[in-house]
C-alpha cells in the first residue's frame, strides 16, 4: 500500500495538525526561543551532558580529590576537635613502610592468584562442558549459576557453618574422602587451611561467572572454522588448541580481568567468613584499609593507602586491557 | 440539621483543643542506644516506669555487640541525632568526653544531689570518670558487669566424676580458685563423653573483630602480673606490658586455647559462648555476669544444673571490667528529658528494681543490701568480682588501642604466630606509636 493509499488514490492528504516540537515551539516565549536560537550544536550537547557531569564530579571525582587531599594531613574523623595539619608524605612512607600492610598485600596476592587461576581453569572447562549443548543443558546451566545468585554476605555466613568442625558439611564430606576425622581439623581457624578456605568459597561462588563469558566466546567462534579444521583432518586436540583458545581468549581475558578488579578490593565474603582470621591469616587489604579507616579513625592514613591501592588496581588494570586489545587485535 | 452539624464541629473543636496538651507530651520521646543483649530488655520493662511517671515516651535502639562499638561510635562522630542517651561502653568514656560527644554532668549531679559516692567505686572511676581520678563526670553508672565464670554443677557433682577427679588431681572436683585448677578441670572435662555427647572443658573468648579475644586474655594476664604501664610513670609500657610475667600469663591463655576449648572456637565471644554452654557442649564457660541471670532461667542448663565462681587468680586475683554508664548525648535534641532520666534512673528505688528485673545496679543501696548476696545465686560472685576489677584503656585512642591488641593476641592464641614475647613486644611498639601520635609521649 501506497503511502496516501488509505486516503484513496488521487486523493489530496489530509491536513496534519502541528507536531509536538511544533506545539512546544509555539508555547516557547520569543525572548528565550531567539536565546536558544542562537545556541550552535555543541553547546546545546553541552547543556545535556552537563547535569550528568556535575553529578559525576560531585560523587567521584570531588571524593577522589578529597582523598588525596586528606591523605597529606594528621586528620582523624573521630577526632572533631583536634587541629589538623599537614604531614607531607609521611602517611605514604608509613603504610609504604608498615609490616602489617604488607602481610595485607601478600594475602591478597595469594588469594588473587589462586582464585583467578582456579577460576579460570574450572569455568572454561564449565563453558566447554555446557557448550556442549547435551540433553537439559539449559537447566544445568541454571542451576550452576546459582552460587552468584547469592549475596556474598549469604554466602560467607553459611559457609561458617560449612566449615564447622563439629556440624560442617564440609568436614563430613572430607572425612568421608579421606578419613580424615571431622572434628580434627578446622578451615577457618587453622593458619594453613584459612587462606584456602576462602579461595574455595569464591571459587564456589565465581566459577560460574567466568563460565558465562568464556561460554559466549565460545558461541561466537564461527562453526565454519572448525568445518574447514575437519577437512584438513585436524584433530580435536588441535582444533582446541589453534581455534577454541585463541577466539575465546579475548573473552577469557576479560572475566580474568572482571575477577580481578573485583578480588584485589574483596571484603564482604572473607569478612563475614574469617574476619580477618586467624590472628590476620586472611585479612586482605580491603580489610586492612577498613580497620584503619573506620575502625581505627586514622584517617589521613587510610586515605594515604586507598590512594596506594587505587594507583595499583588502576595501574595493573590498565597494563591487562592493553594485553587484551592486543590479543583482540590479532 | 444546619444546628446540628454546627455543635458537632464545635465539638469537635472542643475536643481537639481539650487533647492538645496530652497529645503534646505523647509526642515527648527519649531514643535510648545500647547493645542488644538481655540486660536491654530489663530496661525496656523498668523504662515503662519513666513513662508512666512522665509521660515521655521511650524508644530503643539496640544493636549487637559485635557491631555496636562501630555503629554508636559512628553515630556519635557524625554528631548524629540518634540517641538522647547513650549506654557507651566503659572505654568510650575518654573519646566521647574529649570530642564533646557526652554532656559533663558534674553541675546536674550537684544540682539534683545524685552523689557519685553513692555508688561502687570501681564503677564510678570505670564508667563516669574522665580523666581518670578526678571527679570530673560523663556517665552514671548503669551496668555493672565483670567477666565471671559459669560451670555445670550437675557434671560436678557426679559421684563417679568426682570419685575420678579425686584419684587423678587428689582434691574435689569443685569450682576452681586458680588458674591452674581451672587448667586441670578442663583437661579433665575436655573430650569426654558425657549423656553420651562429646564435651569439651572449657569455652574462652577468641574473638577478632571488635574486642572479644582482647577482654579473655586480658582477664588472664591480670592475674599473671600484666598491666598497661608502670603506676609511677604513665605511658611507660616497656617491661611492663611485656614483662616475663604477662608473657607468662599470654602463654598460659594459648595452651589453655590448645588443651581445653571445642575445635573451630577460633573466632567466638558471648553469644557463642552460651550457644555452647547451653548446647551442654563445656563444662565452664568464661561470659559476662550480664548474661547470668538468662541462664540461670535456662530450661535446660539453668536452675540446679547451673553454677557460677569468679574470675580465679594466679600471681594476683583481678578480673575484667565490663559494664557502662548511661550519658547524655551532646547532639540530643531533648537534653532536659534525657537529664530527666538521669535523674530517675539514679533513685534508689528504681535501682533495686533494675536489679530485680536482671540488671546489675551499681548503687550501693542495692549492693550494700543485707540480703544481696542471697539474692541471685550469682550475686555474691558479682559483689566479690566488682571490688577486683580491672579495666582496658579509655584513651580516645582507645579503639586503635584495642585493635592492636586483637591482632597481636590472636596472631599468637589462635593463629599460633611468633612468640607471646614477641607478640607483646609488638603491642608495644602499638601502642608507643599510637600515644607518639596522641601527643602524649
Amino acid at each position: 500500500m501506497s503511502a496516501d493509499g488509505a486516503n484513496g488514490k488521487g486523493s489530496p492528504p489530509a491536513p496534519r495538525g502541528p507536531s509536538l516540537v511544533e506545539r512546544a515551539a509555539a508555547l516557547t516565549p520569543a525572548v528565550l526561543a531567539r536565546r536558544v536560537r542562537g545556541l550552535s550544536d555543541r553547546t546545546v550537547a553541552w547543556l545535556f551532558i552537563s547535569p550528568t557531569i556535575l553529578l559525576l564530579l560531585a560523587i567521584t571525582i570531588f571524593p577522589l580529590i578529597w582523598t588525596v587531599k586528606l591523605s597529606f594531613t594528621n586528620y582523624r574523623a573521630n577526632r572533631p576537635n583536634a587541629e589538623i595539619h599537614g604531614v607531607g608524605i609521611d602517611n605514604y612512607v608509613r603504610v609504604l613502610t608498615d609490616a602489617d600492610v604488607w602481610a595485607a598485600m601478600q594475602a591478597t596476592a595469594h588469594f588473587l592468584f589462586w582464585t583467578l587461576l582456579l577460576q579460570t581453569v574450572l569455568g572454561f572447562a564449565l563453558a566447554y562442558f555446557l557448550d556442549r549443548r547435551f540433553r537439559g543443558h539449559g537447566f544445568w546451566a541454571t542451576v550452576i549459576l546459582i552460587p552468584m545468585m547469592l549475596s556474598p554476605a549469604v554466602v560467607g555466613n553459611f559457609w561458617t557453618f560449612l566449615y564447622q568442625p563439629q556440624i560442617g558439611l564440609w568436614n563430613y564430606a572430607v572425612e568421608f574422602v579421606t578419613g580424615i576425622p571431622a572434628d580434627s581439623f578446622s578451615m577457618i581457624g587453622s593458619i594453613d587451611l584459612a587462606p584456602w578456605s576462602i579461595i574455595i568459597v569464591d571459587t564456589w561462588m565465581w566459577t560460574p561467572y567466568v563460565a558465562l563469558i568464556c561460554l559466549a566466546g565460545l558461541r561466537s567462534i564461527p562453526g565454519y572454522i572448525y568445518e574447514a579444521a575437519e577437512v584438513d583432518r585436524a584433530s580435536r586436540w588441535r582444533q582446541f588448541w589453534t581455534i577454541t583458545v585463541p577466539m575465546s581468549l579475548p573473552f577469557i581475558m576479560l572475566a580474568v580481568l572482571f575477577r580481578g578488579i573485583e578480588n584485589f578490593k574483596m571484603f564482604d565474603m572473607v569478612n563475614l567468613l574469617t574476619n580477618g582470621g586467624p590472628g590476620s591469616t586472611t585479612e586482605l587489604a580491603s580489610i586492612t584499609l577498613k580497620r584503619e579507616a573506620f575502625e581505627k579513625w586514622r584517617t589521613g592514613y587510610s586515605s594515604a593507602f586507598a590512594i596506594i591501592l587505587f594507583v595499583t588496581v588502576f595501574g595493573l588494570a590498565n597494563i591487562y586491557v592493553r594485553a587484551l586489545n592486543r590479543v583482540k587485535s590479532r | 440539621m444546619e444546628k446540628r452539624v454546627a455543635h458537632v464541629v464545635a465539638a469537635a473543636a472542643l475536643a481537639m483543643i481539650v487533647q492538645l496538651p496530652a497529645a503534646h507530651a505523647q509526642k515527648k520521646q527519649l531514643t535510648l542506644c545500647w547493645a542488644a543483649w538481655d540486660p536491654a530488655n530489663a530496661l525496656v520493662e523498668l523504662s515503662k516506669d519513666f513513662t508512666a511517671k512522665t509521660g515521655v515516651q521511650m524508644k530503643f535502639e539496640f544493636v549487637p555487640w559485635t557491631s555496636f562499638a562501630d555503629r554508636f561510635l559512628n553515630e556519635l562522630n557524625s554528631k548524629g541525632k540518634l540517641c538522647d542517651l547513650m549506654i557507651g561502653d566503659s572505654q568510650w568514656i575518654g573519646g566521647a568526653a574529649e570530642n564533646g560527644h557526652y554532656v559533663k554532668l558534674n553541675e546536674f549531679f550537684d544540682k539534683n544531689g545524685i552523689k557519685m559516692s553513692d555508688f561502687l567505686p570501681a564503677t564510678v572511676l570505670g564508667y563516669s570518670e574522665w580523666p581518670k581520678g578526678k571527679p570530673s563526670y560523663w556517665a552514671l553508672p548503669a551496668m555493672g558487669d565483670a567477666v565471671g565464670w559459669t560451670y555445670r554443677k550437675d557434671w560436678f557433682s557426679r559421684p563417679e566424676l568426682r570419685a575420678e577427679f579425686k584419684q587423678k588431681y587428689k582434691r574435689d572436683l569443685a569450682p576452681p580458685r586458680t588458674y591452674d585448677e581451672l587448667k586441670q578441670i578442663g583437661e579433665f572435662f575436655q573430650g569426654r563423653m558425657i549423656d553420651g555427647k562429646k564435651v569439651y572443658g572449657v569455652y574462652l573468648f577468641t574473638e577478632r573483630g571488635s574486642e572479644g579475644i582482647t577482654m579473655g586474655v586480658t582477664n588472664v594476664l591480670y592475674n599473671y602480673g600484666f598491666d598497661y604501664s608502670d603506676p609511677h610513670k604513665p605511658y611507660k609500657m616497656d617491661g611492663v606490658v611485656n614483662s616475663a610475667d604477662a608473657v607468662r600469663g599470654l602463654e598460659f591463655y594459648k595452651s589453655l586455647y590448645q588443651c581445653c576449648t571445642a575445635p573451630g572456637l577460633t573466632n567466638a565471644y558471648m553469644s557463642e559462648g552460651l550457644d555452647a554452654f547451653k548446647s551442654g557442649q563445656v563444662a565452664m564457660q568464661m561470659n559476662w555476669f550480664a548474661f547470668f541471670p538468662g541462664l540461670y532461667k535456662d530450661p535446660k542448663v539453668g536452675g540446679d544444673r547451673i553454677g557460677f565462681f569468679p574470675n580465679p587468680g594466679a600471681k594476683k586475683h583481678f578480673t575484667q571490667l565490663g559494664g557502662q554508664g548511661i550519658s547524655v548525648v551532646s547532639y540530643s535534641a531533648n537534653r532536659d528529658a534525657a537529664l530527666q532520666y538521669i535523674k530517675w534512673f539514679a533513685q534508689p528505688d528504681v535501682q533495686k528494681k533494675w536489679w530485680s528485673l536482671g540488671g546489675y545496679s551499681c548503687h550501693k543501696a542495692v549492693l550494700n543490701d543485707p540480703g544481696f548476696k542471697s539474692s541471685a545465686p550469682f550475686a555474691a560472685d558479682f559483689l566479690a568480682s566488682m571490688q577486683m576489677v580491672k579495666d582496658f584503656w579509655a584513651e580516645p585512642s582507645y579503639a586503635e588501642l584495642m585493635l592492636a591488641m586483637q591482632k597481636r593476641v590472636h596472631d599468637f592464641v589462635v593463629a599460633n604466630k611468633g612468640t607471646a614475647k614477641q607478640a607483646l613486644d609488638s603491642l608495644v611498639a602499638d601502642w608507643t606509636r599510637v600515644f607518639k601520635d596522641d601527643g602524649k609521649l
